[in-house]
Protein backbone atom coordinates (compact mmCIF):
# COMPACT_ATOMS: atom_id res chain seq x y z
CA UNK A 1 0.00 0.00 0.00
CA UNK A 2 1.70 3.57 -1.12
CA UNK A 3 1.63 6.55 0.71
CA UNK A 4 -2.02 8.62 0.15
CA UNK A 5 -0.48 11.24 -1.75
CA UNK A 6 0.91 8.64 -3.86
CA UNK A 7 -2.00 6.96 -5.37
CA UNK A 8 -3.20 8.69 -8.78
CA UNK A 9 -6.58 7.99 -10.32
CA UNK A 10 -6.30 6.69 -14.23
CA UNK A 11 -7.69 8.66 -16.36
CA UNK A 12 -11.68 7.66 -16.51
CA UNK A 13 -11.57 7.22 -12.70
CA UNK A 14 -11.00 10.60 -12.58
CA UNK A 15 -13.35 12.30 -15.01
CA UNK A 16 -16.10 10.15 -12.71
CA UNK A 17 -14.40 11.57 -9.68
CA UNK A 18 -15.15 15.04 -10.42
CA UNK A 19 -18.28 14.63 -11.59
CA UNK A 20 -19.27 12.97 -8.31
CA UNK A 21 -20.13 15.89 -6.45
CA UNK A 22 -22.49 17.30 -9.49
CA UNK A 23 -24.47 14.16 -9.59
CA UNK A 24 -24.69 13.89 -5.66
CA UNK A 25 -26.07 17.62 -5.61
CA UNK A 26 -28.43 17.05 -8.43
CA UNK A 27 -29.92 14.18 -6.86
CA UNK A 28 -30.09 15.88 -3.76
CA UNK A 29 -31.98 18.82 -5.42
CA UNK A 30 -34.11 16.34 -7.43
CA UNK A 31 -34.90 14.34 -4.25
CA UNK A 32 -35.66 17.41 -2.10
CA UNK A 33 -37.51 18.95 -4.89
CA UNK A 34 -39.91 15.68 -5.58
CA UNK A 35 -40.47 15.27 -1.87
CA UNK A 36 -41.68 19.23 -1.38
CA UNK A 37 -43.85 19.20 -4.53
CA UNK A 38 -45.67 15.91 -3.17
CA UNK A 39 -46.96 17.82 -0.19
CA UNK A 40 -48.02 21.17 -2.11
CA UNK A 41 -47.98 20.56 -6.50
CA UNK A 42 -47.57 24.46 -6.27
CA UNK A 43 -45.01 24.96 -4.21
CA UNK A 44 -42.65 27.64 -5.99
CA UNK A 45 -39.30 27.33 -3.74
CA UNK A 46 -38.04 23.89 -5.18
CA UNK A 47 -39.33 23.68 -8.71
CA UNK A 48 -38.91 20.13 -10.33
CA UNK A 49 -36.01 19.97 -13.43
CA UNK A 50 -39.33 20.04 -15.91
CA UNK A 51 -40.65 22.89 -14.69
CA UNK A 52 -37.39 24.94 -14.68
CA UNK A 53 -36.39 23.61 -18.14
CA UNK A 54 -40.22 24.68 -19.32
CA UNK A 55 -39.94 28.09 -18.08
CA UNK A 56 -35.93 28.54 -19.52
CA UNK A 57 -37.69 27.51 -22.82
CA UNK A 58 -40.55 29.99 -22.83
CA UNK A 59 -38.14 32.48 -22.03
CA UNK A 60 -35.94 31.73 -24.69
CA UNK A 61 -38.69 31.05 -27.28
CA UNK A 62 -41.99 32.81 -26.56
CA UNK A 63 -42.39 37.04 -27.20
CA UNK A 64 -42.65 37.78 -23.50
CA UNK A 65 -47.11 38.95 -23.68
CA UNK A 66 -45.68 42.58 -21.72
CA UNK A 67 -43.49 43.80 -24.33
CA UNK A 68 -43.42 41.22 -27.84
CA UNK A 69 -39.62 40.48 -26.86
CA UNK A 70 -37.46 37.17 -26.33
CA UNK A 71 -37.06 37.35 -23.08
CA UNK A 72 -33.74 35.30 -22.13
CA UNK A 73 -31.86 37.04 -25.09
CA UNK A 74 -32.92 40.60 -24.39
CA UNK A 75 -31.65 40.36 -21.14
CA UNK A 76 -28.10 38.28 -22.33
CA UNK A 77 -27.67 40.93 -25.19
CA UNK A 78 -28.05 44.01 -22.82
CA UNK A 79 -25.75 41.88 -20.26
CA UNK A 80 -22.61 41.05 -22.25
CA UNK A 81 -23.08 44.74 -24.17
CA UNK A 82 -22.65 46.18 -20.09
CA UNK A 83 -20.12 43.08 -19.64
CA UNK A 84 -18.10 43.43 -23.10
CA UNK A 85 -17.86 47.57 -22.84
CA UNK A 86 -16.64 47.50 -19.40
CA UNK A 87 -14.36 44.47 -19.46
CA UNK A 88 -13.13 45.81 -23.28
CA UNK A 89 -12.28 49.31 -21.46
CA UNK A 90 -10.43 48.10 -18.30
CA UNK A 91 -8.08 45.85 -20.83
CA UNK A 92 -7.34 48.77 -22.50
CA UNK A 93 -6.78 50.63 -19.75
CA UNK A 94 -4.87 48.50 -18.20
CA UNK A 95 -2.53 48.01 -20.73
CA UNK A 96 -1.92 51.61 -21.64
CA UNK A 97 -1.84 52.70 -17.54
CA UNK A 98 0.22 49.21 -16.49
CA UNK A 99 3.09 50.19 -19.31
CA UNK A 100 2.94 53.78 -18.26
CA UNK A 101 3.80 52.99 -14.56
CA UNK A 102 5.84 49.90 -15.06
CA UNK A 103 8.36 50.81 -17.65
CA UNK A 104 8.85 54.82 -17.72
CA UNK A 105 9.99 56.27 -14.26
CA UNK A 106 8.46 59.34 -14.19
CA UNK A 107 4.89 58.43 -14.90
CA UNK A 108 5.50 55.44 -12.69
CA UNK A 109 6.40 57.62 -9.44
CA UNK A 110 3.69 60.04 -10.85
CA UNK A 111 0.74 56.89 -10.85
CA UNK A 112 1.42 54.36 -8.45
CA UNK A 113 0.05 55.83 -5.66
CA UNK A 114 -2.70 56.74 -7.36
CA UNK A 115 -3.64 53.35 -8.42
CA UNK A 116 -2.71 51.81 -4.88
CA UNK A 117 -5.11 54.46 -3.72
CA UNK A 118 -7.95 54.32 -5.99
CA UNK A 119 -7.72 50.12 -6.23
CA UNK A 120 -8.27 50.38 -1.73
CA UNK A 121 -11.99 51.83 -2.69
CA UNK A 122 -14.57 49.44 -2.49
CA UNK A 123 -16.13 49.58 -5.59
CA UNK A 124 -19.33 49.15 -4.44
CA UNK A 125 -19.48 51.90 -2.02
CA UNK A 126 -18.99 54.39 -5.04
CA UNK A 127 -21.89 52.91 -6.83
CA UNK A 128 -24.20 55.48 -5.25
CA UNK A 129 -21.94 58.37 -6.74
CA UNK A 130 -22.14 56.76 -9.70
CA UNK A 131 -26.04 56.20 -10.07
CA UNK A 132 -25.89 59.97 -8.80
CA UNK A 133 -23.18 61.15 -11.69
CA UNK A 134 -23.94 59.19 -14.74
CA UNK A 135 -27.80 58.38 -14.41
CA UNK A 136 -28.94 55.24 -13.75
CA UNK A 137 -28.52 54.08 -17.44
CA UNK A 138 -26.21 52.36 -19.23
CA UNK A 139 -22.81 54.30 -18.30
CA UNK A 140 -22.99 53.71 -14.76
CA UNK A 141 -22.98 50.17 -14.67
CA UNK A 142 -20.44 50.34 -17.48
CA UNK A 143 -18.52 52.39 -15.15
CA UNK A 144 -18.95 50.41 -12.38
CA UNK A 145 -17.25 47.22 -13.93
CA UNK A 146 -14.08 49.43 -14.83
CA UNK A 147 -13.98 50.84 -11.51
CA UNK A 148 -13.91 47.38 -9.90
CA UNK A 149 -11.59 45.87 -12.00
CA UNK A 150 -9.48 47.96 -14.10
CA UNK A 151 -6.80 48.84 -10.91
CA UNK A 152 -5.99 45.02 -10.91
CA UNK A 153 -5.82 44.78 -14.22
CA UNK A 154 -3.24 47.87 -14.17
CA UNK A 155 -1.51 46.51 -11.19
CA UNK A 156 -0.84 43.01 -13.00
CA UNK A 157 0.33 44.64 -16.32
CA UNK A 158 2.48 46.73 -13.81
CA UNK A 159 4.08 44.16 -12.27
CA UNK A 160 4.28 41.84 -15.34
CA UNK A 161 6.24 45.28 -17.32
CA UNK A 162 8.42 45.44 -13.48
CA UNK A 163 9.36 41.45 -13.81
CA UNK A 164 10.72 41.95 -17.20
CA UNK A 165 14.41 41.16 -16.80
CA UNK A 166 16.66 44.19 -16.96
CA UNK A 167 18.84 42.20 -19.41
CA UNK A 168 16.23 42.46 -22.09
CA UNK A 169 15.57 46.29 -21.97
CA UNK A 170 19.65 47.08 -21.92
CA UNK A 171 19.59 44.47 -25.02
CA UNK A 172 16.79 45.87 -26.92
CA UNK A 173 19.00 49.80 -26.45
CA UNK A 174 21.77 48.15 -27.12
CA UNK A 175 20.35 47.07 -30.46
CA UNK A 176 19.16 50.82 -31.25
CA UNK A 177 15.85 50.74 -29.48
CA UNK A 178 13.52 54.02 -28.58
CA UNK A 179 11.64 53.43 -25.75
CA UNK A 180 8.72 53.32 -28.17
CA UNK A 181 10.30 50.69 -30.25
CA UNK A 182 11.28 48.67 -26.48
CA UNK A 183 6.99 49.36 -25.97
CA UNK A 184 6.20 48.11 -29.29
CA UNK A 185 8.64 44.97 -29.99
CA UNK A 186 9.52 44.19 -26.56
CA UNK A 187 6.84 45.02 -23.68
CA UNK A 188 3.38 45.05 -25.32
CA UNK A 189 4.00 41.34 -27.03
CA UNK A 190 5.04 39.95 -23.85
CA UNK A 191 2.43 41.58 -21.76
CA UNK A 192 -0.30 40.50 -23.74
CA UNK A 193 -0.74 36.92 -22.54
CA UNK A 194 -0.83 37.97 -19.41
CA UNK A 195 -3.47 40.45 -19.78
CA UNK A 196 -5.79 38.01 -20.75
CA UNK A 197 -4.70 36.06 -17.67
CA UNK A 198 -5.76 39.03 -15.38
CA UNK A 199 -8.50 39.48 -17.68
CA UNK A 200 -9.76 35.63 -17.03
CA UNK A 201 -9.07 36.46 -13.13
CA UNK A 202 -10.89 39.92 -12.63
CA UNK A 203 -14.07 38.42 -14.95
CA UNK A 204 -15.82 36.79 -11.98
CA UNK A 205 -15.74 40.56 -10.81
CA UNK A 206 -16.67 41.62 -13.60
CA UNK A 207 -19.62 39.40 -13.17
CA UNK A 208 -20.59 40.61 -9.60
CA UNK A 209 -20.29 44.20 -10.25
CA UNK A 210 -22.81 43.55 -13.68
CA UNK A 211 -25.35 41.76 -11.61
CA UNK A 212 -25.53 44.56 -8.85
CA UNK A 213 -25.84 47.46 -10.53
CA UNK A 214 -28.46 45.59 -12.87
CA UNK A 215 -30.28 44.38 -9.32
CA UNK A 216 -30.60 48.25 -8.63
CA UNK A 217 -31.47 49.83 -11.49
CA UNK A 218 -32.23 48.48 -15.08
CA UNK A 219 -34.78 47.87 -17.20
CA UNK A 220 -33.33 44.68 -18.96
CA UNK A 221 -30.14 42.20 -18.04
CA UNK A 222 -29.25 38.96 -16.33
CA UNK A 223 -29.45 40.31 -13.16
CA UNK A 224 -32.37 42.51 -13.86
CA UNK A 225 -34.26 39.32 -13.84
CA UNK A 226 -33.30 37.58 -11.29
CA UNK A 227 -33.91 40.10 -8.80
CA UNK A 228 -37.35 40.95 -10.51
CA UNK A 229 -38.94 37.64 -10.35
CA UNK A 230 -37.49 37.11 -6.67
CA UNK A 231 -40.54 39.10 -5.43
CA UNK A 232 -42.73 36.33 -6.75
CA UNK A 233 -40.27 33.49 -5.51
CA UNK A 234 -39.95 32.40 -9.03
CA UNK A 235 -36.92 29.80 -8.77
CA UNK A 236 -38.23 28.00 -11.84
CA UNK A 237 -36.82 31.68 -13.26
CA UNK A 238 -33.68 32.11 -10.99
CA UNK A 239 -31.99 28.81 -11.09
CA UNK A 240 -31.96 28.39 -14.97
CA UNK A 241 -30.79 31.83 -15.23
CA UNK A 242 -28.20 31.04 -12.29
CA UNK A 243 -26.93 28.13 -14.58
CA UNK A 244 -26.70 30.08 -17.83
CA UNK A 245 -24.83 33.03 -16.52
CA UNK A 246 -22.28 30.14 -15.21
CA UNK A 247 -22.14 28.63 -18.19
CA UNK A 248 -21.81 32.26 -20.08
CA UNK A 249 -18.69 33.01 -17.70
CA UNK A 250 -17.25 29.33 -17.91
CA UNK A 251 -17.47 29.78 -21.40
CA UNK A 252 -15.25 32.83 -21.42
CA UNK A 253 -12.59 31.87 -18.94
CA UNK A 254 -12.24 28.75 -21.63
CA UNK A 255 -12.49 31.17 -24.70
CA UNK A 256 -9.51 33.09 -23.17
CA UNK A 257 -7.31 30.35 -22.08
CA UNK A 258 -7.59 28.92 -25.26
CA UNK A 259 -6.77 31.91 -26.73
CA UNK A 260 -3.70 32.43 -24.86
CA UNK A 261 -2.47 29.32 -25.91
CA UNK A 262 -2.93 29.68 -29.91
CA UNK A 263 -1.76 33.47 -29.70
CA UNK A 264 1.79 33.36 -27.71
CA UNK A 265 2.70 29.72 -28.25
CA UNK A 266 5.96 30.95 -26.09
CA UNK A 267 4.31 31.62 -22.95
CA UNK A 268 3.77 28.31 -21.64
CA UNK A 269 7.15 27.16 -22.13
CA UNK A 270 9.06 30.30 -21.00
CA UNK A 271 7.37 29.56 -17.46
CA UNK A 272 8.84 26.08 -17.18
CA UNK B 1 42.52 53.87 -28.25
CA UNK B 2 38.93 52.62 -27.97
CA UNK B 3 38.33 52.99 -24.36
CA UNK B 4 40.39 54.76 -21.64
CA UNK B 5 39.84 55.26 -18.11
CA UNK B 6 41.39 58.43 -16.06
CA UNK B 7 41.32 58.29 -12.52
CA UNK B 8 37.91 56.43 -12.12
CA UNK B 9 35.92 56.14 -9.00
CA UNK B 10 32.71 54.28 -8.37
CA UNK B 11 31.05 55.05 -4.93
CA UNK B 12 27.34 54.67 -3.90
CA UNK B 13 27.30 56.96 -0.63
CA UNK B 14 30.23 55.96 1.33
CA UNK B 15 30.75 53.08 -0.08
CA UNK B 16 33.46 52.31 -2.70
CA UNK B 17 33.06 50.19 -5.18
CA UNK B 18 36.09 50.84 -7.92
CA UNK B 19 39.04 53.73 -7.06
CA UNK B 20 41.51 55.21 -9.09
CA UNK B 21 40.85 53.35 -12.04
CA UNK B 22 43.47 53.66 -15.28
CA UNK B 23 43.53 51.72 -17.98
CA UNK B 24 43.75 52.16 -22.33
CA UNK B 25 42.11 49.76 -24.35
CA UNK B 26 43.28 49.44 -27.99
CA UNK B 27 40.68 48.43 -31.25
CA UNK B 28 40.67 44.59 -31.59
CA UNK B 29 41.95 43.67 -27.89
CA UNK B 30 40.09 40.92 -26.03
CA UNK B 31 39.94 42.02 -22.72
CA UNK B 32 39.34 39.39 -20.08
CA UNK B 33 38.37 40.56 -16.76
CA UNK B 34 38.36 38.28 -13.37
CA UNK B 35 38.12 38.72 -9.38
CA UNK B 36 36.15 37.89 -6.75
CA UNK B 37 32.55 38.26 -6.01
CA UNK B 38 31.65 42.08 -4.85
CA UNK B 39 35.07 43.66 -6.19
CA UNK B 40 33.11 45.79 -8.63
CA UNK B 41 33.68 43.48 -12.03
CA UNK B 42 29.81 43.99 -12.94
CA UNK B 43 30.28 47.69 -12.30
CA UNK B 44 33.04 48.40 -14.39
CA UNK B 45 31.10 46.29 -17.15
CA UNK B 46 28.15 48.88 -16.22
CA UNK B 47 29.67 51.64 -16.61
CA UNK B 48 31.13 50.74 -19.76
CA UNK B 49 27.48 49.95 -21.10
CA UNK B 50 26.47 53.38 -19.89
CA UNK B 51 23.96 51.79 -17.26
CA UNK B 52 25.80 53.52 -14.34
CA UNK B 53 28.15 56.59 -14.95
CA UNK B 54 31.41 57.26 -13.10
CA UNK B 55 31.41 59.20 -9.69
CA UNK B 56 34.81 60.54 -10.50
CA UNK B 57 37.29 60.72 -13.35
CA UNK B 58 36.80 59.85 -17.05
CA UNK B 59 35.57 57.12 -19.08
CA UNK B 60 36.32 57.85 -22.48
CA UNK B 61 34.55 56.13 -25.80
CA UNK B 62 37.30 56.62 -28.61
CA UNK B 63 38.17 59.77 -27.18
CA UNK B 64 34.53 61.27 -26.36
CA UNK B 65 32.52 60.69 -22.81
CA UNK B 66 30.65 57.64 -22.88
CA UNK B 67 27.31 57.90 -23.19
CA UNK B 68 24.83 57.98 -20.27
CA UNK B 69 22.85 54.97 -21.51
CA UNK B 70 23.34 51.97 -23.65
CA UNK B 71 23.60 52.18 -27.64
CA UNK B 72 24.28 50.53 -30.50
CA UNK B 73 27.60 51.07 -30.62
CA UNK B 74 27.98 48.98 -27.52
CA UNK B 75 27.44 45.34 -28.04
CA UNK B 76 26.19 42.81 -24.89
CA UNK B 77 25.93 39.05 -23.93
CA UNK B 78 24.53 38.72 -20.54
CA UNK B 79 24.72 35.60 -18.58
CA UNK B 80 21.03 34.71 -19.07
CA UNK B 81 17.79 36.70 -20.70
CA UNK B 82 20.10 37.95 -23.28
CA UNK B 83 16.86 37.22 -25.84
CA UNK B 84 13.81 37.95 -26.41
CA UNK B 85 11.42 35.07 -25.11
CA UNK B 86 8.67 36.02 -27.41
CA UNK B 87 10.54 35.88 -30.78
CA UNK B 88 11.94 32.96 -32.41
CA UNK B 89 15.70 32.79 -32.96
CA UNK B 90 15.86 34.63 -36.72
CA UNK B 91 13.21 37.62 -35.37
CA UNK B 92 15.46 37.79 -32.47
CA UNK B 93 17.62 38.96 -34.95
CA UNK B 94 16.21 40.87 -37.49
CA UNK B 95 14.35 42.57 -34.70
CA UNK B 96 17.88 44.55 -34.36
CA UNK B 97 17.79 45.23 -37.72
CA UNK B 98 14.26 46.94 -37.36
CA UNK B 99 14.88 49.00 -34.10
CA UNK B 100 17.33 50.01 -36.13
CA UNK B 101 16.06 51.15 -39.43
CA UNK B 102 12.00 51.20 -38.44
CA UNK B 103 11.90 54.32 -35.92
CA UNK B 104 8.08 54.30 -35.81
CA UNK B 105 6.83 50.78 -36.74
CA UNK B 106 9.56 48.51 -35.27
CA UNK B 107 8.74 46.48 -38.28
CA UNK B 108 10.53 46.40 -42.10
CA UNK B 109 8.30 45.09 -45.38
CA UNK B 110 9.40 44.84 -48.49
CA UNK B 111 12.93 44.83 -50.49
CA UNK B 112 14.33 46.16 -46.80
CA UNK B 113 12.99 43.52 -44.91
CA UNK B 114 14.07 40.70 -47.86
CA UNK B 115 17.41 42.27 -47.49
CA UNK B 116 17.35 42.35 -43.34
CA UNK B 117 15.92 38.80 -43.15
CA UNK B 118 19.37 37.99 -45.30
CA UNK B 119 21.68 39.82 -43.38
CA UNK B 120 20.51 38.17 -40.22
CA UNK B 121 20.43 34.73 -42.34
CA UNK B 122 24.14 34.96 -42.60
CA UNK B 123 24.56 36.48 -38.96
CA UNK B 124 22.53 33.14 -37.62
CA UNK B 125 25.06 30.94 -40.12
CA UNK B 126 28.39 32.42 -38.51
CA UNK B 127 27.00 31.71 -34.99
CA UNK B 128 25.87 28.00 -36.32
CA UNK B 129 21.87 27.85 -35.75
CA UNK B 130 20.86 28.05 -39.14
CA UNK B 131 18.85 24.97 -38.67
CA UNK B 132 16.47 26.26 -35.25
CA UNK B 133 15.44 29.48 -37.03
CA UNK B 134 11.92 29.41 -36.13
CA UNK B 135 12.46 27.63 -32.56
CA UNK B 136 11.64 30.13 -29.83
CA UNK B 137 14.31 30.68 -27.10
CA UNK B 138 12.72 28.35 -24.57
CA UNK B 139 13.03 25.67 -27.09
CA UNK B 140 17.04 26.39 -27.68
CA UNK B 141 19.57 24.94 -25.17
CA UNK B 142 21.39 27.36 -23.05
CA UNK B 143 24.34 27.15 -25.88
CA UNK B 144 22.13 27.85 -28.47
CA UNK B 145 20.59 30.44 -26.66
CA UNK B 146 24.10 32.17 -25.70
CA UNK B 147 24.87 31.73 -29.34
CA UNK B 148 21.47 33.31 -30.70
CA UNK B 149 22.43 36.40 -28.22
CA UNK B 150 25.80 36.74 -29.42
CA UNK B 151 24.38 36.92 -33.08
CA UNK B 152 21.58 39.65 -32.28
CA UNK B 153 25.08 41.80 -30.62
CA UNK B 154 26.67 41.48 -33.46
CA UNK B 155 23.72 42.78 -36.05
CA UNK B 156 24.62 46.35 -34.92
CA UNK B 157 28.60 45.72 -35.59
CA UNK B 158 29.49 47.68 -31.93
CA UNK B 159 32.18 49.31 -31.75
CA UNK B 160 33.14 47.01 -28.94
CA UNK B 161 31.12 43.75 -27.45
CA UNK B 162 30.69 43.48 -23.53
CA UNK B 163 29.92 39.58 -22.34
CA UNK B 164 29.01 39.12 -18.61
CA UNK B 165 30.08 35.47 -17.90
CA UNK B 166 28.07 34.64 -20.78
CA UNK B 167 28.94 30.92 -20.51
CA UNK B 168 29.10 30.70 -16.97
CA UNK B 169 25.88 28.62 -17.22
CA UNK B 170 27.30 26.23 -19.65
CA UNK B 171 28.48 22.77 -19.49
CA UNK B 172 32.22 22.64 -19.79
CA UNK B 173 32.09 20.67 -23.36
CA UNK B 174 29.30 23.24 -24.75
CA UNK B 175 31.57 26.02 -22.84
CA UNK B 176 34.51 24.52 -24.74
CA UNK B 177 32.69 25.05 -28.17
CA UNK B 178 31.54 28.57 -27.46
CA UNK B 179 34.93 29.69 -26.61
CA UNK B 180 35.99 28.82 -30.38
CA UNK B 181 32.84 30.52 -30.99
CA UNK B 182 33.80 33.21 -29.59
CA UNK B 183 37.69 33.46 -30.31
CA UNK B 184 36.31 32.74 -34.24
CA UNK B 185 34.34 35.75 -34.56
CA UNK B 186 36.24 37.86 -32.60
CA UNK B 187 39.66 37.13 -35.12
CA UNK B 188 37.39 37.06 -38.36
CA UNK B 189 35.13 40.42 -37.31
CA UNK B 190 38.10 41.95 -35.73
CA UNK B 191 35.88 42.47 -32.19
CA UNK B 192 37.14 44.28 -29.17
CA UNK B 193 35.49 42.28 -26.58
CA UNK B 194 35.40 42.83 -22.68
CA UNK B 195 34.63 39.39 -21.32
CA UNK B 196 33.90 39.31 -17.33
CA UNK B 197 34.40 35.64 -15.90
CA UNK B 198 34.92 33.49 -12.53
CA UNK B 199 36.86 31.02 -14.43
CA UNK B 200 40.58 32.30 -14.79
CA UNK B 201 41.65 29.43 -16.93
CA UNK B 202 38.89 30.61 -19.31
CA UNK B 203 40.26 34.37 -18.85
CA UNK B 204 43.47 33.02 -19.70
CA UNK B 205 42.77 30.71 -22.82
CA UNK B 206 40.35 33.25 -24.27
CA UNK B 207 41.98 36.63 -23.86
CA UNK B 208 44.87 38.75 -24.96
CA UNK B 209 44.88 40.95 -21.90
CA UNK B 210 43.83 39.97 -18.44
CA UNK B 211 42.93 41.90 -16.07
CA UNK B 212 42.48 41.11 -12.29
CA UNK B 213 40.41 43.61 -10.23
CA UNK B 214 40.96 43.22 -6.42
CA UNK B 215 41.03 45.28 -3.33
CA UNK B 216 44.60 46.29 -2.36
CA UNK B 217 43.55 48.25 0.85
CA UNK B 218 41.29 46.75 3.77
CA UNK B 219 40.15 48.52 6.89
CA UNK B 220 38.53 45.67 8.96
CA UNK B 221 36.25 48.21 10.46
CA UNK B 222 34.33 49.27 7.61
CA UNK B 223 35.07 47.26 4.83
CA UNK B 224 33.47 49.00 2.48
CA UNK B 225 35.57 52.09 2.81
CA UNK B 226 38.28 51.59 0.15
CA UNK B 227 36.95 50.03 -3.45
CA UNK B 228 38.66 47.54 -5.76
CA UNK B 229 41.49 48.17 -8.42
CA UNK B 230 43.26 46.44 -10.85
CA UNK B 231 45.93 44.64 -9.40
CA UNK B 232 47.34 42.46 -12.24
CA UNK B 233 47.15 43.83 -15.90
CA UNK B 234 48.71 41.03 -17.91
CA UNK B 235 49.44 40.77 -21.86
CA UNK B 236 48.25 37.10 -22.39
CA UNK B 237 50.72 34.69 -23.96
CA UNK B 238 53.66 34.74 -20.86
CA UNK B 239 51.26 32.50 -18.36
CA UNK B 240 53.88 31.31 -16.09
CA UNK B 241 51.66 28.32 -13.37
CA UNK B 242 53.58 30.49 -10.98
CA UNK B 243 51.43 33.98 -11.75
CA UNK B 244 48.32 31.65 -11.58
CA UNK B 245 49.05 30.17 -8.54
CA UNK B 246 49.67 33.94 -7.46
CA UNK B 247 46.54 35.48 -8.96
CA UNK B 248 44.31 32.47 -7.63
CA UNK B 249 45.73 32.85 -3.90
CA UNK B 250 45.16 36.54 -3.91
CA UNK B 251 41.62 36.51 -5.54
CA UNK B 252 40.59 32.91 -4.15
CA UNK B 253 38.95 32.02 -7.38
CA UNK B 254 38.79 28.32 -8.55
CA UNK B 255 41.24 27.84 -11.47
CA UNK B 256 38.23 25.86 -13.48
CA UNK B 257 35.12 26.47 -11.23
CA UNK B 258 32.08 23.78 -11.51
CA UNK B 259 29.57 24.45 -14.70
CA UNK B 260 26.61 26.76 -13.59
CA UNK B 261 28.45 27.91 -10.47
CA UNK B 262 28.42 31.35 -11.92
CA UNK B 263 26.40 34.40 -10.69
Amino acid sequence: MKRLINEHPPHTVGYLLGLLPFALLLLAYVAASAARLAENPDDPLLPSLGMMLETFWRLATEPSRRTGELVLWVDTAASLTRLALGVGISMLTGLVVGILAGLIPYSGRTLSPLITAVAMIPPLAVLPILFITFGVGELAKVVLIVFGIAPFIIRDVQQRVEELPTEQLIKAQTLGASTWLMVLRVVLPQVFPRLLDATRLALGAAWLFLIASEAIAATEGLGYRIFLVRRFLDMATILPYVVWITLLAFLFDLLLRLANRWLFPWYGGRRR
Amino acid sequence: MIVTLRNVWKTYGRDVVLERLNLEVRTGEFVTIVGASGCGKTTFLRMLLGEEAPSRGELLLEGAPMPAEPGPDRGVVFQKYSVFPHLNALDNVLVAEEFGRARFTGRLFGGVRRRARTKALEMLEAVGLTHALKKYPHELSGGMQQRLAIAQALMKNPKILLLDEPFGALDPGIRRDMHALILDLWRRRRLTIFMVTHDLKEGFYLGTRLLVFDKVRHDPQAPNAYGANITYDIPVGRIEPELLEEIRDQTGLPVAPEAGSGG
